[in-house]
């Protein structure tokens, strides 16, 4: 039923007039046409299709651009593993009670403000030439795993706060549910609190993946050769900027699933609430 | 009025039973609020004692502070001997023996009936999984939930929950249970089995502090009666004269009220 429900949502706009759906294909037949009839009759329109529309060219491209893509998905693959089990750490440490955690509280503050803040293609420069030019021995001076490294701490940052939000919205009588069993702090968080803020957090936590997977186009800066280096440098060879689509269209492979999926979580974590009542 | 709540009878508990819990000038405050000025109680062992009063009297709020889920800026509790008010007491030590349920059950929505009744016997009580599922299994069967150990919170009635929460709290084996209106959140007809399940507890011997709007049941299983009123503990007694012949004109007026909505 959701799915269903939902794409017709989208087709109708909430309307239940048996036309409705006859209505939305012709507004877009006519809202794309128009569209597409400004585009072709626009003067640059010949030199523009000529560069980036040719259909040889994007199917010469595509290999080359998905062996490349090969080096943002280990990319990806390799800071989302990292992010996960960074940003509930550091959720945690955030969490922890008393006096004595003080400084590891500060830390975590610190550490969210300072790299939410930070635009994340400067971190990515320090990281992949900076440290490498200091050229500590025993350091890597792999610009793959620098870019890795700035990923890492950059998407830590976002996803600790979404972890911390997802704590926070456990309920404190499950909390004081924990306690009156004699669990510390510590367990509470460990066995009540944290396994029901995880499945809260996921939609959230998909989301900054999908700016991750993006974001992975940014270490070219550094040297690493991925998708978006990779077409820079046929681009500039063949001053053919079909490869641009044939990048857009891989990135896009990966990306939009996952946005279909976190819709889909997020609207069935929804069916369950209202079909579970009070929790 | 505060010469009338000094002159509470002090002859109420059972004098031969051993005491289970004793309270001495308990005030809590919230900011500015205060809401106990004083409390003072004392539960022999194997007693039932019922709090009655309007919302917001207090109830919960005491109820909390003996489970040590709020802390008192005043006063002493003392359970099964031991100052547990007092400074640098464990409290997660203190909470193993005394059980709480309440009023929204409050169960774990991500663990079945059995990783509920079993979470605390396994982490606090540092029990093999093993035994502790078959103390559950035990348990649940006792009180005709064994079909239910595999089922998550949502897929049970509201009764069930509440039933539950009342074993998972067993399951520590406390020596006080402290129930903060465990039926409020149930429809009418679920009530009963929630009910029935208390009535055994109190048939076992179990000593219980039961917050509850439900005269009708605090008068049948309740060995003593306190209304709470103005943060004090205005009257007590047991629930024959408590219902038909309160003194304190403030207990009167509660118990009239309640009677014109028909809950007695
Ligand atoms: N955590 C809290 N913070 C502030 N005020 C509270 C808190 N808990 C309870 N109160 C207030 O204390 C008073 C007593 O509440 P409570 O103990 O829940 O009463 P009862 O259980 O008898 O209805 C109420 O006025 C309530 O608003
Ligand atoms: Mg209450």
């Amino acid at each position: 039923m959701g799915a269903g429900s939902r794409a017709s949502r989208i087709l109708t706009g909430g309307s239940r007039r048996p036309g409705a759906p006859a209505v939305a294909l012709a507004s877009t037949v006519v809202f794309f046409g128009v569209l597409g009839l400004v585009v072709v009759s626009s003067p640059g329109w010949p030199r523009v299709r000529d560069a980036f529309l040719d259909a040889e060219v994007f199917a010469a491209a595509l290999p080359d651009v998905l062996r490349a893509f090969a080096v943002n998905v280990r990319l990806f693959l390799i800071a989302e593993l990292l992010v996960l089990v960074l940003g509930l750490l550091l959720a945690i440490m955030r969490n922890l009670p008393g006096p004595v955690f003080f400084p590891l509280r500060l830390f975590a503050v610190v550490y969210s403000d300072v790299f939410r803040g930070l635009p994340g293609i400067a971190v990515i420069y320090v990281l992949g030439f900076g440290v490498p030019g200091l050229r500590l021995p025993g350091v890597p001076r792999d610009p793959f795993f620098w870019a890795l490294v700035a990923l890492t701490l950059l998407y830590t940052a976002y996803v600790a706060e979404v972890y911390r939000a997802g704590i926070e919205s456990v309920h404190p009588s499950q909390e004081a549910a924990a306690r009156s069993l004699g669990l510390t702090r510590i367990q509470a968080l460990r066995f009540v609190i944290v396994p029901q803020a995880i499945r809260r957090v996921i939609p959230p936590l998909l989301n900054d993946f999908i700016g991750l997977q993006k974001d992975s186009a940014l270490v070219s800066v550094v040297g690493v050769v991925e998708a978006f280096r990779q077409t820079q440098i046929r681009a500039a060879a063949t001053f053919e900027y079909t490869v641009f689509l044939a990048l857009a269209l891989v990135f896009l492979l990966v990306t939009i699933p996952l946005a279909r999926l976190t819709d889909w979580l997020v609207a069935r974590d929804r069916r369950r609430q209202l079909a579970g009542g009070v929790r | 009025m505060s010469a009338d709540a000094t002159a509470v009878p002090a002859q109420q508990s059972p004098p031969t039973a051993p005491e289970a819990v004793r309270i001495e000038g308990l005030h809590k405050s919230f900011g500015r609020l205060e809401v106990l000025r004083g409390i003072d109680l004392t539960l022999a062992q194997h007693e039932v004692v019922c709090l009655i009063g309007a919302s917001g009297s207090g109830k919960s709020t005491l109820l909390r502070c003996i489970n040590l889920l709020e802390p008192i800026d005043r006063g002493r509790i003392v359970v099964e001997g031991e100052e547990i008010s007092a400074r640098g007491v464990d409290i997660n030590r203190i909470r193993r023996h005394i059980g709480i349920v309440f009023q929204a059950f409050n169960l774990f929505p991500h663990m079945s009936v059995m990783g509920n009744v079993t979470l605390g016997p396994i982490q606090v009580l540092k029990r093999p999984r093993a035994t502790a599922e078959a103390d559950a299994i035990a348990l649940l069967e006792r009180f005709g939930l064994a079909d239910k150990r595999n089922e998550y919170p949502d897929r049970l009635s509201g009764g069930q929950q509440q039933r539950v929460a009342i074993l998972r709290a067993l399951a520590m084996e406390p020596d006080l249970l402290l129930l903060d209106e465990i039926t409020s959140a149930l429809d009418p007809e679920l009530i009963a089995e929630v009910l029935n399940l208390v009535r055994e507890l109190a048939a076992g011997g179990m000593t219980m502090l039961i917050a509850t709007h439900e005269m009708g049941f605090a008068r049948e299983i309740a060995d003593r009666v306190c209304f709470l009123d103005g943060g004090l503990v205005l009257e007590q007694g047991p629930p024959g004269e408590i219902f038909s012949a309160p003194r304190e004109p403030r207990t009167q007026q509660f118990l009239q009220r309640i009677v014109e909505a028909g809950r007695l």
